[in-house]
């Protein structure tokens, strides 16, 4: 009888804890990685900084929306935005048929090529046959991985958390080179004193199945918010918002075409 | 061949169609869920050999006090038991890495560098660390007789420590051990951290690769609960075969007796 009636009640309650946490309010829920700069670092101080977090913050003002920024390691992103731990990625994800099996994709908010990076001087070519038993390493769940296994099977992929550790490594010689966006490497690594020595080597990576077309905003599939991104994308584009941000962060323009 | 290929076709199809879990993707990377557990139990096992291997010597000048080897000892046990060991990993592997004259010492190309080596030294000081303390308390809790008797049966120390302390010990400490090779197995997960290939590290493999975001996890932990089940079956027999004569007697009634209990119930 008494039994009957706590079960009901423990059910209710469960619901509603369930219902709560399901739209809570209209929030918008935005996961963000902060440990790839100049697009997302962190302060001492805690506070998220970055060209991917102030793109996040425009979009959401111009949406209408209330955002908070959640935190997540690169490679549980697409996990954590599938199970509902936020509801949008805007992490310089690039979009790719891989990924679009998992996730639906904004139209791209930058696209910027990708490069590989080695001591100075390195003196390997990139090539298949050059990198033959060298160690790459690049950070792990990015369209890199899937470059670097496709395109160099004969060298040694050293997969990482995250980019700042790949380039830790590739400072202290663990590994031979590393492959990552071009402008990230240059503004996060080369421009500063770990960099120091390093330098690109080959050309602009060409391989639109792994790298993708470009960074967009990801969201579970189906979700129409996609819409309300895309069309928070064009705002930002037209009144100078993005053109502002651009110039904070980079010498280029880095839309792309 | 053709029963194979319908079966891959079976899994494909419910991979697709039916199941939460891509079964498919699974099936064609187990190849490197078997590398990545060879590296889990090559790096846990080395590392609880050589761990073994110290802790001996620690354990018996811990036990006896010896003069200017207990308190660094003591320090050695109490900083590796007092602190995460992924924060001793890490400090291994990144910390180490960060000094110059680290990086041109004669150490680093062939240890300090390599992820493997780092992980191994790591895992092997903490385990030596565990183990040197309830060896110590095995050794300091050998009972009495087994010492009096030794000593009238004319043993010098060294004989009698080889003889009848260390083995005794050794059985009476056989139970925690069980529980420190497990947890050891459980720890190694630390080397995917700093790119070892292990089987987590095969895990987040197959979930970065493929953006998925159980498959590797749920295939990992398979992995880790039939090593685990291997390492207490291990331990059991052992426990049996040298610890047989502490286990408690079967105190309870004779078969004899059942029918009776039955009849009363």
């Amino acid at each position: 009888m008494n039994f009957k009636k706590l079960a009901l009640a423990a059910v209710v309650g469960i619901m509603a804890l369930a219902g709560g946490q399901a739209n809570a309010g209209d929030a918008l829920r935005i996961g963000v990685e902060g440990a790839y700069p100049p697009f997302s670092w962190k302060e001492a101080d805690g506070t998220l900084k970055g060209f991917d977090i102030d793109v996040a913050y425009a979009l959401c003002e111009k949406m209408n929306r209330e955002c908070t920024l959640v935190e997540q390691e690169w490679d549980g992103m697409i996990p954590a935005l599938i199970s509902r731990k936020f509801d949008a990625i805007v992490a310089s994800m690039s979009i790719t048929e891989d990924r679009k099996k998992r996730v639906d994709f904004s139209v791209k908010y930058y696209n910027t090529p990708s490069r590989m990076v080695a001591k100075d001087g390195a003196g390997f070519e990139v090539t298949q046959a050059g990198m033959a038993g060298k160690k790459i390493g690049v950070q792990r769940g990015t369209t890199h991985q899937c470059f670097v296994e496709k395109n160099f099977p004969d060298s040694e992929v050293v997969l990482y958390t995250s980019q700042e550790d790949v380039f830790a490594d590739l400072a202290s010689g663990r590994i031979d080179a590393q492959s990552s966006d071009a402008l990230q490497a240059e503004e996060g690594f080369l421009n500063t004193d770990a960099g120091k020595g390093f330098a690109f080597i080959g050309g602009d990576q060409d391989d639109i199945p792994c790298l993708g077309e470009g960074a967009g905003i990801a969201v579970r599939k189906g979700d129409s918010i996609v819409t309300e991104f895309n069309n928070a994308i064009q705002a930002i584009r037209a009144d100078g918002t993005y053109a502002k941000f651009n110039d904070m962060y980079f010498a280029m323009d880095i839309y792309g075409n | 061949m053709e029963q194979e290929r319908t079966f891959l076709e079976y899994l494909r199809d419910v991979s697709e169609n039916s199941s939460p879990l891509d079964f498919y993707l699974i099936y064609d990377n187990i190849d490197r869920f078997f590398m990545g557990a060879w590296i889990t139990i090559e790096i846990t096992f080395l590392s609880l050999f050589l761990g073994g291997l110290l802790c001996i010597p620690l354990a018996i000048a811990r036990a006896y006090k010896t003069p200017y080897l207990n308190g660094p000892i003591w320090c050695f046990t109490y900083f590796f038991r007092g602190t995460p060991l992924l924060v001793q990993t890490y400090l291994f592997y990144f910390g180490l890495g960060q000094f110059e004259w680290v990086r041109e010492s004669f150490l680093w190309g062939p240890v300090l560098s390599s992820a493997w080596w780092c992980v191994l030294i790591a895992f092997t000081l903490n385990t030596a660390a565990y183990t040197t303390e309830f060896l110590r308390g095995a050794i300091e809790s050998t009972p009495w007789g087994e010492i009096e008797a030794s000593k009238a049966s004319g043993m010098s120390p060294w004989t009698r420590m080889r003889r009848i302390v260390l083995p005794s010990s050794f059985r009476r400490a056989l139970p925690a051990y069980s529980n420190e090779v497990i947890f050891m197995v459980h720890g190694s997960v630390v080397a995917s951290t700093v790119t070892l290939q292990d089987l987590l590290g095969v895990g987040r493999w197959l979930n970065g690769r493929y953006y998925l975001a159980y498959e590797g996890f749920i295939t990992a932990m398979v992995f880790y609960m039939c090593i685990v089940f291997m390492i207490s079956k291990g331990f059991k027999f052992a426990e049996n075969r040298w610890l047989g004569h502490l286990r408690q007697r079967d105190t309870s009634l004779d078969e004899a007796d059942e029918p009776v209990l039955i009849a009363i119930r």
